[in-house]
This record gives C-alpha cells, sequence and structure tokens, in this order.
C-alpha cells in the first residue's frame, strides 16, 4: 500500500501548483453556475405543473456540479498518455507493483487534488455568499448531518467509479495512442448521461429507466440527489449498491483489457 | 500583395497544414459537434417538461441558440490567433512581429483558422434552419439581411472580446481566462432569449457587452415578436452596429497596448 500512497502524495503536491489557473476557472465556473440557475428559475416560473425535483433542489444540483466538476473523467491521464507516446511506459512495467492498481492509484491523485482546490472555495461561494448578497433562493442548501454524511459515502463511490473509467480510458491508449476517439466518445457518454447537461428526472419519463441504469448516474446525478434530498437518506444502499456494481464491473473488464494489452503492447522507439 | 491576399494565403497554409493530420481533424471535428449537439438535447428536455420558457417555445429559442452558435464558430475560427498571443507575450515572440512591415493584428488572426469548428457550425446551422422551418415567419430581404447584419455584428463583437482578452496581456504577461466568463459564458448566455434573465444580469450584456444586440433584438425583430424588453423596433434593426463599432474601440485599445508593449526579453 506504501508505494501508492507515494504516488497518490506527489501528485498531489504537481496539481498543487496551478493555483492561479484554478482561481480563474473558479470565476467563470461561478458565472456558469448563475446563467445556469437563472435559466431554471425562468422555466419554473412558466409552468405550474408539479415537477420531480423543485427549483431549490435543482439550485443545490447545479452549484453541486459546478464545485465537483474536475471529479469528472472526461479525459485521459496525460502523463500517461506522454508514457505512451515516448515510450517511457516500459518504466511503469518494471516497477514491482500492480499496473492496474498504479493507474488507478495515479487517476484517483489526477482528480482529487483538482476537486478540492475548487470545491472548497465554490462551496463557500454557494453557501454562504449567495444568501448575504441577497440571492437565498439560488444558495447551496446546508445539508442536515445525516444527508451530509450520506453524501460523503456516495461521493467517495463517485470517485472509485470516475477512477475506473478514467483507468478504462488510459489502457485503451495501448492500442489507439492517442485516445482521441475514445476521448470523444467518452465526453459525450459522461456530459449527457451523468446529469451534467440537465438533471437527469428532468428527461422524459419513459428515458428514466435507461438513465438510472447506466454507470453515468453514478457520476453526478445520484450523489447530488442524495445531497439536495431529492433522493432520501433511506435510499442510499441502493445507490451505493448501483456504483459499487458499476466500479466493480468497469474495474474487471480494464483489468481484463489490460493483460491483453500487455501482450501486445510495442514500445515506440528509445 | 496587399493584406487581404496576404491573409488568404496565411490561411491557406494554415488550413492545408491541419488537414495533414485527417483522422485526428475528422475525429475532433465530429467531437465537437456531438459535444454541442448533446447540449441541445438538454434544452429541448427542458422544453418538454416544462412547456414554453417564459412565453417562448423551443423553435423560437432555437432561433437564438443556433444563430449565437454559428456566429461563435466562425469567430473563434477566425481569431483563434489572438488567443496564442499570451505565449507570445512570454516566449518575447511578439517581437519578431513587430518587425515585420504588416499590421499585427493582420498577422495574428492569420496564424491560425481553425478549422474544428466547423462542428460547432454545422451544429448551429442545422438547428437554425431547423427552427427557421418550424416557425411561423413572414420573411423579406429585410429580415434576411437583418440575420446576416446580426451574424456580421456578432462575429466582430466576439473578435472584438478575443482582442481585449488578448490585449491584458500586454500588461500581465499571460492570457486572463478571467474573460472566459465573458467569451464561452457569452455564448452560453445567449443561448437562451436575454429577456428571460434578471435585470442586473442583463444590463451587462446590453451596455457593457453588447451580446443582446448581435442576437437578441435583431432576432425579436426578424421573428417579429414585441419585445418584452420595451425596445422599439428601429432600434432592433440598428443594433448590430454595436458589435462594428465594439471592434473598432477593441481595435484602438490594442494599438495602446502596442505601444505600452515592452518585451520579457526571452
Amino acid at each position: 500500500m506504501k508505494p501508492y500512497i507515494a504516488i497518490l502524495t506527489a501528485r498531489f503536491r504537481t496539481m498543487l501548483q496551478y493555483r492561479a489557473a484554478a482561481v480563474a476557472g473558479l470565476w467563470t465556473q461561478v458565472f456558469f453556475g448563475l446563467v445556469l440557475i437563472m435559466i431554471y428559475e425562468a422555466f419554473y416560473a412558466s409552468s405550474d405543473l408539479p415537477q420531480p425535483m423543485t427549483f431549490a433542489e435543482v439550485a443545490s444540483y447545479v452549484w453541486l456540479g459546478q464545485a465537483l466538476l474536475a471529479l469528472l473523467p472526461w479525459n485521459v491521464d496525460t502523463e500517461v498518455r506522454a508514457m505512451v507516446r515516448s515510450g517511457a511506459v516500459a518504466y511503469e512495467l518494471c516497477r514491482p507493483l500492480d499496473l492496474y492498481n498504479l493507474w488507478f492509484m495515479r487517476a484517483v491523485a489526477w482528480r482529487t487534488a483538482p476537486t478540492i482546490l475548487r470545491a472548497v472555495p465554490m462551496t463557500a461561494l454557494a453557501m454562504f455568499v449567495l444568501p448575504w448578497i441577497g440571492l437565498e433562493e439560488w444558495r447551496l442548501q446546508i445539508p442536515s448531518l445525516t444527508t451530509g454524511m450520506a453524501f460523503a459515502v456516495a461521493i467517495v463511490c463517485t470517485l472509485l467509479l470516475s477512477c475506473a473509467l478514467t483507468t478504462l480510458m488510459n489502457i485503451t491508449l495501448l492500442w489507439t495512442v492517442s485516445a482521441d476517439g475514445a476521448t470523444v466518445m467518452l465526453t459525450v457518454l459522461v456530459t449527457l448521461f451523468s446529469g451534467m447537461v440537465i438533471p437527469l428526472p428532468l428527461f422524459p419519463d419513459w428515458a428514466q429507466p435507461i438513465l438510472m441504469a447506466l454507470p453515468f448516474a453514478g457520476l453526478v446525478d445520484l450523489p447530488y440527489r442524495i445531497y439536495s434530498g431529492n433522493i432520501p437518506t433511506s435510499e442510499l444502499p441502493r445507490v451505493l449498491a448501483h456504483q459499487i456494481f458499476w466500479t466493480a464491473t468497469l474495474v474487471f473488464i480494464g483489468r481484463w483489457l489490460l493483460v491483453r494489452g500487455m501482450r501486445r503492447i510495442v514500445v515506440q522507439g528509445g | 500583395m496587399n493584406g487581404v491576399r496576404l491573409y488568404f494565403r496565411y490561411i491557406g497554409v494554415s488550413i492545408r497544414g491541419q488537414l495533414q493530420y485527417r483522422g485526428s481533424f475528422i475525429l475532433q471535428s465530429l467531437g465537437h459537434c456531438a459535444v454541442t449537439a448533446i447540449e441541445f438535447l438538454g434544452v429541448w428536455a427542458l422544453f418538454s417538461r416544462f412547456g414554453a420558457l417564459r412565453g417562448w417555445s423551443l423553435a423560437e429559442a432555437a432561433m437564438f441558440y443556433g444563430l449565437i452558435s454559428i456566429t461563435f464558430s466562425i469567430a473563434d475560427a477566425f481569431a483563434r490567433g489572438f488567443d496564442l498571443f499570451g505565449n507570445m507575450v512570454k516566449s518575447g515572440d511578439f517581437d519578431r512581429l513587430l518587425l515585420r512591415p504588416r499590421s499585427t493584428v493582420l498577422q495574428l488572426i492569420g496564424q491560425e483558422f481553425t478549422l474544428r469548428r466547423v462542428g460547432r457550425f454545422a451544429q448551429g446551422a442545422f438547428i437554425l434552419a431547423w427552427s427557421i422551418s418550424v416557425l411561423d415567419v413572414t420573411w423579406s430581404p429585410g429580415k434576411v439581411a437583418l440575420l446576416m447584419f446580426a451574424l456580421l455584428g456578432g462575429v466582430c463583437l466576439f473578435t472584438g472580446l478575443v482582442i481585449l482578452q488578448a490585449t491584458s496581456a500586454f500588461w500581465t504577461t499571460e492570457s486572463l481566462e478571467v474573460w472566459n466568463a465573458f467569451t464561452y459564458g457569452g455564448v452560453f448566455m445567449s443561448q437562451y432569449p436575454i429577456a428571460i434573465y434578471r435585470p442586473w444580469f442583463r444590463r451587462i450584456f446590453i451596455y457593457v457587452i453588447p451580446l443582446a444586440c448581435v442576437n437578441y433584438f435583431p432576432l425579436v425583430a426578424v421573428l417579429g415578436r414585441k419585445d418584452s424588453l420595451g425596445s422599439p423596433e428601429s432600434f432592433q434593426w440598428f443594433a448590430p452596429f454595436t458589435g462594428i463599432a465594439f471592434l473598432i474601440v477593441s481595435l484602438q485599445v490594442w494599438k495602446i497596448g502596442v505601444r505600452h508593449y515592452q518585451s520579457t526579453g526571452s
């Protein structure tokens, strides 16, 4: 376990160097968050029909989405890509570690560091600054202790699910080298089916069973709705089962592919 | 060789260069198209769930969406050279541009014409065409001209914004990402009629960065609706001029920046 933790902390420190970019990104995200909330506000004002989510729940959902954007598996690890291109990936094979675990830990570090950098100030803004400047109804709700804890557990599973997907994409690099195609496909699938475009319950009712069965719901929609109270805490075991089932499946596929990829690997040059 | 011919020579080189990596180009264009297309899927889902948006129908909103997508994709492909400007200042490469007997603006926009934006363009054009075919608008030559005028004004406005963003690098030696909120965020905001937002927010995009003047106001005239913001029709027809004026002002600011330029010396 020790070498994996070392990888985690080393990458963490590298990521934390890019603080200026994080501040600029934060401002852009606040802007997008405000626009999104105004759009929902206008939609909710246009219809008297009962909706599957209240406006306050959607507002919390939007802010969580802005705070945790970096947690989504929308690209391959640039370091792994560079290694596959240059041939340095051969060094990875020399390490006395399980390659899948190594890449998984890299992914964990790679997703966690920027997420924490962004989530803390964004949460502070959306939770406390918004009501302070008179936009009480747009705020990120403060959860009760039980919902907060349920959300914490669910978001850890989200991290694992996201990293399983990232690692799977990294492994496709062994075949494609550039991973352009895989990245495009995954970005489309993740943005649409995770709930990043709009909360999944707002999609038509006939689409709900499909959306809820796919692995992507566990990345955004399920944990965020636990937070906002749209899914009661008593449902937490079902959410976790969904996330863990998909994580395990993706890890299994990833490991199987990695073994096959290693058998045919050609190291590019010296 | 005059400026225009030189510009076309520049972008010819850039386009040929990008077509060398055909597979990557096709994937990136398709990807760009798909990513923007799913965004519209979200708009569609919201309309089907809520019925209407403060009196606007999906087809009407699609016109705003389509026009701003086309506008931005053209401006983004065209003015991308300015995006690279921050790095040029940092590395000192901008000195070389100053030595050449041509305007810096021409050299910068000639640096790259980003072809893969064709994905977003196609998607925007498709949605605009769908909206026009569904809506019952009585078209006249004047309205077609207004639509083109709005497009021109919009491209000018976005180009102006990119130039202002680049100009800030003269003082900070880094391209400031805070502007992204106004470019990418501005596109996102303009996908819906601006009348749906809160008044303080609308004012920013009417008076400070006049995006509403190249999208909302002219399209209200095209749709033949009465503006809920109370703008007179004569204003709606001339509003896109604001975009051109914005570009002219940005170019003046750029000139001040160039005069202020101190090389990093690297």
